[in-house]
């Protein structure tokens, strides 16, 4: 491997960059250096400080210390509106489009063409179908943004920065919701924008797309800079050591499958927003179930349902041999059933309140933490929530201090300790490591092992395939709100998973 | 960790100051504050016949603003206080004053009545309004606003604008002027109140939710909670609390009057803030509300006592609502920094 300190002159400098958050450091000291037409992978775990970094280039957030240089000069992007001005332009993961407003509308937010505060739209028409024509993207440019689907925003979003004058192209996982045919054409636009001498940052977990597109790596882990490298002079389990600081086999546990009853069984699903159709599935003690695919396929919503969250339109699902009917979150939990959502911050913890009250907020009904069920027992809810605390390893051990002043981890901490204060026989676990270091990373899987070995059925609904890969025993396979496949055992691989992904079946 | 902070150059005094107002907000200063101005400004003002004066002139706010903290709690609020109390001390006026006149020897009687009837009227305006926020999802500044219109209507149609008489003079005499063991009747009970409003939210699981569900409506409803439950009994519990202190004013007016409760909605508010409740939801102590209350009392009779027009007084108050919204942002801000 080679550390690139060679003398072409680079567009974008950052030196010494370290973001601080309450309670977490995000980036700590980290370098990166981008030049003109070249694309330059930024590689890491969830949570390694890759978005920190984009969005400080973006200038959507300030770096605590160290200094930017843009063409060799200090730059201070004090907001994304300087970045922008400079030619940086990002396309996140998070979609910045406003949903209320037309295609174009939306592409010339901001930078509306206008004579004397009055708009002319015939011009932005035009420019708009130019832009697509260039782009060749099908779209409909009178469509508002809510129509669209996943996709489609996506070429919106593509084209908004294709659209404008370009130095830095930022691109976090653009690929995640597009078709191949869709991905082939980003990929010849990014060959376009780098014959015009823009640098490209580009974000992506798929080593297929990295050995494809890129130049230079640059891997993170835990805020900290790695190292860069030449894609040519590098394997991809190099990569993976130099990102997780391990080699794979060590961060993932052996687990030992024993399936036993069948606890849940769905037939039939549908949900009332049709994003899961008619799905049936069957859920037993003793095993990890992997929900594969991509984002807005169903795998979520489907278990939503059986939780209670999402609306269901038709379908039967049965939990330990009881027939259920109008489900509720609070239902499910008095069956043994417990939902761990992928966001922390919306749906998993009330982030002002203490460690403590997080944790038993979904059992102070039961008779160990209050009285007939109204009077609380303080003193048990506290040694309840002090036990699990310690053997979660929260760090800093202290159930009073308020949830968002942990880092994500410990937050994903409380999160599993709180499915430890009822008696559960099913937990579905939804996206369980997003924003998670590599040390708490595993410290879950052995979670999640324990639970599945003490004879709990487990459901890991997750978009990271190595997860779905060495820790699941059986896992369905999504499509637009489709079950499209159940493969288990050794079925279960990287190819088999991506061809249900995206391609149509066969027969 | 702290980069900014260098200890050597931060004296003692500075760093207790610091640390009191990340505790404890911007309260315990306007409090000395206050004290040391009016203090100066009249002779009068720290004296315990003064003090004891206040502190039962405040105990209908302090009632109001425990209610109106149970509605902020769950991330609302409620515009409607100031027409409960009037509706409730209208109706319950009018009842008392009927059921006077038909049985002048049965007073305990009447008083009940007159009571019950002022509760329900009071209620009534908190379960419509805890149905439209939590069934029909209105927004709480709409709802509220809404049924403060709604209500004072009613008050004045049934009053025709003018004041209610006719009520047992016993009435007045026990609740509004009455002493138990030297202790004004309206201060004993407001004792009471917040002791149960403590009790309630700190020791039992239906108060812990309202902090919840303001919290993290998601999450809370993730957790089993009945999120639509816990947001209707937020506003029955605020117009209990209400419909109270509005039918203890009645006794201390001796009449029923539909416009008693008009600057309430701003004054209970404003004790909330003042104490530090969060107007984003999940964050709120009774004994600081409590406290934000008082202060504001304080302030008032302060400025009675330097003269200060009255006028001017919600000049004042305005002011210091805004300045407490402000300094809990900056106090947010340091939280953050001092990430602890």
């Amino acid at each position: 491997m080679i550390n690139n300190r060679d003398n072409e002159t680079s567009l974008l400098k950052l030196e010494n960059i370290s973001k601080r958050f309450p309670g977490v450091l995000a980036l700590s000291k980290v370098d990166f250096d981008l030049r003109a037409g070249e694309v330059h992978v930024l590689f890491g775990e969830n949570g390694a400080g890759k978005s920190t970094l984009i969005n400080i280039i973006a200038g959507a957030m300030k770096p605590t210390s160290g200094t930017i240089l843009f063409r060799g000069q200090e730059t201070h992007f004090s907001n994304a509106h300087i970045a922008r001005k400079l030619g940086i332009h990002a396309v996140f993961q998070e979609f910045s489009l406003i949903p209320q407003l037309t295609v174009t509308q939306n592409l010339f937010l901001g930078m509306e063409k206008n004579r004397y505060g009055f708009l002319k739209e015939k011009k932005m028409r035009q420019q708009m179908n130019e832009i697509l024509k260039r782009l060749d993207f099908d779209l409909d440019p009178k469509k508002k943004i809510f129509q669209l689907t996943r996709a489609e925003q996506q070429m919106v979003e593509i084209a908004k920065v294709f659209g404008s004058d370009l130095s830095v192209l930022i691109l976090d996982e653009p690929t995640a919701s597009l078709t191949e045919k869709e991905t082939q054409r980003l990929f010849a636009l990014i060959e376009q924008a780098k014959n015009n001498k823009v640098g490209i940052i580009y974000i992506t977990h798929r080593m297929g797309e990295i050995n494809k597109i890129s130049d230079r790596i640059t891997i993170l882990r835990d805020g900290q800079y790695i190292n860069t490298v030449k894609t040519d002079s590098v394997t991809d389990n190099e990569l993976i050591e130099l990102m997780t600081g391990r080699v794979i086999d060590q961060i993932f546990p052996d687990i030992e499958y024993n399936p036993g009853k069948t606890i849940l069984s769905v037939k039939n699903l549908t949900t009332v927003d049709n994003s899961v159709k008619d799905i049936s599935m069957e859920f037993k003690s003793g095993e990890i179930v992997g929900m594969s695919g991509l984002v807005g396929s169903g795998k979520s919503k489907a278990m939503r349902a059986c939780f209670g969250i999402e609306p269901i339109k038709s379908g039967s699902i049965n939990f330990d041999g009881n027939e259920l009917t109008r489900i509720t979150p609070a239902k499910m939990l008095d069956m043994g059933m417990f939902y761990l959502p992928s966001d922390r911050r919306t749906e998993g913890l009330v982030m002002m309140r203490n460690v403590c009250e997080n944790i038993t907020l979904a059992a102070l009904s039961q008779p160990k933490l209050s009285l007939y069920s109204m009077l609380l027992k303080r003193k048990n809810e506290n040694e309840l929530a002090l036990d699990l605390s310690q053997r979660l390893n929260l760090q800093p051990l202290n159930i009073s201090r308020s949830a968002d002043h942990f880092s994500g981890g410990n937050q994903q901490k409380i999160l599993l300790a709180k499915a430890l204060t009822r008696n559960t026989e099913l937990f579905i676990f939804d996206e369980p490591t997003v924003g998670v270091d590599v040390g708490t990373r595993a410290a879950i899987y052995e979670f999640i092992r324990d639970l599945c070995q003490q004879g709990a059925a487990i459901v890991l609904i997750s978009s990271d395939l190595p997860e779905i890969l060495h820790l699941t025993n059986r896992t369905y396979v999504f499509f637009r709100g489709e079950l499209r496949a159940e493969l288990s055992g050794k079925d279960i691989t990287e190819q088999n998973i991506l061809s249900y992904f995206f391609k149509k079946e066969a027969d | 960790m702290k980069d900014i902070d260098n200890p050597k150059t931060e004296n003692l005094l500075i760093k207790m100051v610091k640390t009191t107002f990340i505790k404890m907000g911007v309260l315990p200063f306007l409090i000395i504050l206050a004290t040391i101005i009016f203090a100066m400004l009249s002779d009068n003002f720290l004296t315990s016949r003064n003090l004891i004066n206040v502190s039962r002139q405040t105990t209908y706010l302090v009632i109001v603003a425990m209610g109106q903290m149970f509605a902020l709690l769950t991330g609302g609020f409620d515009l409607s206080v100031g027409t409960i109390l009037s509706l409730s001390s209208v109706v319950g006026a009018l009842a008392m004053s009927a059921m006077y006149a038909a049985f002048p020897g049965s007073v305990g009687l009447v008083i009940f009545v007159g009571l019950l009837a002022g509760l329900l009227a009071g209620l009534s305006v908190g379960v419509i309004n805890g149905i439209g926020v939590s069934v029909f999802n209105v927004n709480p500044f709409m709802m509220t606003l809404g049924m403060s219109s709604v209500g004072f209507g009613i008050a004045l149609f049934l009053t025709g604008g003018v004041p209610v008489y006719g009520m047992p003079e016993s009435f007045g005499n026990i609740f509004g002027f009455g002493k138990f063991m030297g202790v004004p009747t309206p201060v004993l009970i407001t004792l009471g109140l917040i002791f149960l409003v403590y009790f309630l939210v700190n020791w039992t699981k239906i108060g812990r939710y309202f902090y919840a569900v303001g919290g993290n409506i998601k999450a809370s409803s993730l957790s089993g909670i009945n999120t639509k439950y816990v947001l209707f009994l937020a506003y029955v519990a605020c117009s209990f609390l209400a419909t109270i202190s509005g039918l203890l004013l009645t006794a201390r007016l001796e009449t029923g009057e539909a416009n008693i409760g008009m600057t309430m909605p701003l004054e209970s508010i404003a004790a909330c803030v003042i104490g530090g409740v969060s107007l984003r939801g999940g964050v709120g102590r009774v004994e600081s509300v409590v406290l934000g209350a008082l202060f504001i009392g304080l302030i008032q009779n302060g400025m009675n006592l330097a003269r200060i027009e009255s006028y001017l007084q919600t000049v004042v108050l305005g002011i210091l609502l805004i300045f407490a919204v402000a300094s809990d942002q900056f106090r947010q801000h340091l939280i953050a920094k001092s990430q602890d």
